[in-house]
């Protein structure tokens, strides 16, 4: 029930010439508010998925669009359900016996995995740093954390290029201090997509953290201090446990999308290292297999389905907490 | 405070905005490059700017890529802006799990998927690809965006100023454009920014949705650097972060002169 109905309704004596139209209207309007956004999600959100799911399991045809219809409603209901006998479980029955595939899953996860625990590393000193600023210049840091997630993805990671390719500006750096003698290769190796979504992320890492760090009582190091610990392991016992639902978030933000990422193994990870996101765009564009792709698709995203409930979780606790 | 661990902190806040901003000013500054090798200085030269301006095919995407990104954001920030009043307003209703769940998702969801189901939607319903499945598909990309950030300032929205506004006889509707849209104004500005920006950004899912004649600013400068790095590009990447940094400039400004207002007016009040 709308509260803002709920006001109307209990304020009979004022509203008493407003009668049923007036608060008819406002629920109907309190109504629409939920309607409008609930039927567009579930138009472009919800049912692209099944479409997805149903597509997955036809056969690829040389046609346009590339496959065979299955489960329609052409033949009324009884055809909906004959349909049944046509599903075919090649797609999947493929991804299983092509190993490609398979590794391409593993490798992404690691891959994803390795980089969070690598953006958490990079970013908790300056999620840290930033919450024990002095309070007038707190904004101005965030506000410089925020800026470059505002400048292109792809231009961030385009930038790298120019900077780890062997005749690029990291190895001319390095050659003219001789501190290597032989150019290095970054660009189109694993470290390259390491390094690229480290940066990329970084943002989505130190902003969960620093607020959660913010919000700390900070008197609880100083009696941990009076009481004669180490700063090390004060930071051990009470800042880092204190801090985890940031940790957390910040991870998942980075963890989810990096497995299913695309541009930054493309641009960055050259033709040699495989990732599932460039795998599904391969299929995709290269191949024009759809039911393939829609099938590494579902296998995606029940892989994330775990971490996803666990963000969504995270975020309802975190929308509890602020009321 | 202990001197060590501070001169830890500004060591890490140091060198973590050295890596955060080393790479977009090299890019800048060596779109100024003479020399047609991108990574070797040949002096200073805005010859690729005028280059750019005479290369049709990147002047075309960019107005593809502005027309998109404006009437997206704009959509997606009313549809957003409903999402947020949905979910910190309506607190029980049916499938309230599911919509939360589909707010939420898109924000963590690997674009490779939200691209690929959406074109697979739009083939279904005999859709043709082009500038109004791009939009479409940024309206329903961006305005989860929109919704978190505009849900943030709805939480910490103070409910007694529209009880008094409907006390006093206004109805709900009145109410909302009253009182509670300019308070939450600010928010709705960066949402709708925020849009603006994510689809100005977009190459993944633009790839997937769009068709010929709607190409992308992001999908042309995708397709060139494939080929290699070339001055031309780090210019017209140049071009975009100053367009997106005034805007940001702008909009921290304004935000700032509004908050000015905003405490004379309160304190005018008090007084009076």
């Amino acid at each position: 029930m709308s509260n803002a109905a709920v006001t109307a309704a209990s304020a009979p004596a004022t509203n008493a010439g407003k009668s049923i139209v007036a608060r008819l209207g406002a629920a109907f309007v309190g109504r629409l508010v939920i309607i409008i956004p609930y039927v567009w999600l579930l138009f472009f959100f919800l049912i692209p998925f099944i479409i997805v799911f149903k597509i997955s399991l036809s056969q690829t045809a040389i046609a346009m669009p590339p496959y065979t219809p299955v489960l329609g409603f052409n033949d009324g209901i009884s055809g909906f359900f004959a349909g049944f006998g046509a599903l075919n479980f090649d797609n999947y029955a493929w991804l299983t016996q092509d190993a490609l595939y398979f590794n391409a899953y593993v490798t992404s996860v690691i891959i994803a995995a390795i980089s969070t625990v690598l953006t958490l590393i990079v970013g908790y000193p300056i999620a840290y740093g930033m919450a024990r600023a002095p309070a007038t210049i707190r904004p101005t840091l965030l506000m410089l954390v925020i800026l470059p997630f505002w400048t292109s993805f792809l231009i961030r990671v385009y930038a790298w290029i120019g900077i780890l390719k062997p005749e690029g500006l990291l190895n001319q750096l390095l050659l003219a201090t001789g501190v290597i003698s032989q150019p290095l290769i970054i660009l189109n190796t694993y470290t390259a997509i390491f390094i690229g979504i480290v940066y990329s992320y970084l943002p989505f890492m130190v902003l969960p953290l620093y607020s959660s760090l913010e919000k700390m009582d900070y008197s609880l190091i100083e009696a941990a201090k009076d009481l004669g610990c180490p700063p090390t392991s004060a930071f051990w016992k009470i800042t880092f446990p204190l801090s985890l639902p940031g940790v957390i978030a910040g991870c998942l933000l980075v963890f989810i999308p990096a497995v299913g990422e695309f541009v930054i193994p493309d641009l960055l990870g050259g033709s040699q290292t495989l990732m599932i996101g460039k795998t599904l765009w391969n299929e995709f564009f290269a191949n024009r297999d759809w039911p393939v792709s829609s099938a590494v698709a579902v296998i995606l995203l029940l892989l994330l389905t775990v971490p996803i409930v666990l963000f969504q979780r995270a975020q309802a606790r975190a929308q509890e907490q602020d009321k | 405070m202990n001197t060590t661990w501070s001169r830890f902190n500004v060591t890490s806040i140091v060198l973590g905005f050295a890596f955060l901003y080393l790479p977009i000013v090299l890019l800048i500054v060596f779109s100024f490059n003479e020399s047609k090798l991108v990574t070797v200085w040949g002096g200073f030269s805005t010859r690729w700017y005028v280059s750019l301006f005479h290369n049709q095919g990147l002047m075309d995407a960019t107005w593809v890529t502005a027309r998109v990104g404006v009437i997206s954001a704009t959509v997606a920030t009313v549809l957003g802006t409903l999402a947020a009043l949905t979910l910190t307003r309506y607190t029980r209703f049916r499938g309230r799990l599911l919509f939360s769940g589909m707010v939420f998702a898109p924000l963590v969801m690997p674009e490779v998927i939200t691209g690929l189901s959406l074109l697979l939607l739009f083939v279904a319903i005999g859709l043709d690809r082009g500038f109004l499945t791009v939009t479409l598909a940024h309206i329903t990309l961006t305005m989860c965006f929109v919704a978190v950030v505009v849900q943030s300032r709805l939480v910490s929205f103070d409910r007694s100023l529209e009880e008094a506004a409907m006390d006093l006889g206004a109805t709900p509707v009145k109410t909302f454009f009253q009182i509670t849209l300019p308070v939450i104004m600010p928010a709705i500005v960066s949402g709708w920014m925020l849009a603006f920006t994510l689809s100005l950004d977009d190459l993944v899912i633009a790839s997937f949705t769009s068709g010929p004649g709607a190409t992308t600013l992001p999908m042309k400068i995708y397709s060139q650097v494939r080929l290699g790095v070339t001055p031309e590009i780090n210019a017209a990447c140049t071009i975009l972060i100053a367009v997106v940094a005034v805007g940001v400039i702008i909009a921290s400004v304004a935000n700032k002169r509004r908050e000015v207002q905003r405490q004379l007016d309160e304190r005018a009040a008090q007084r009076g």
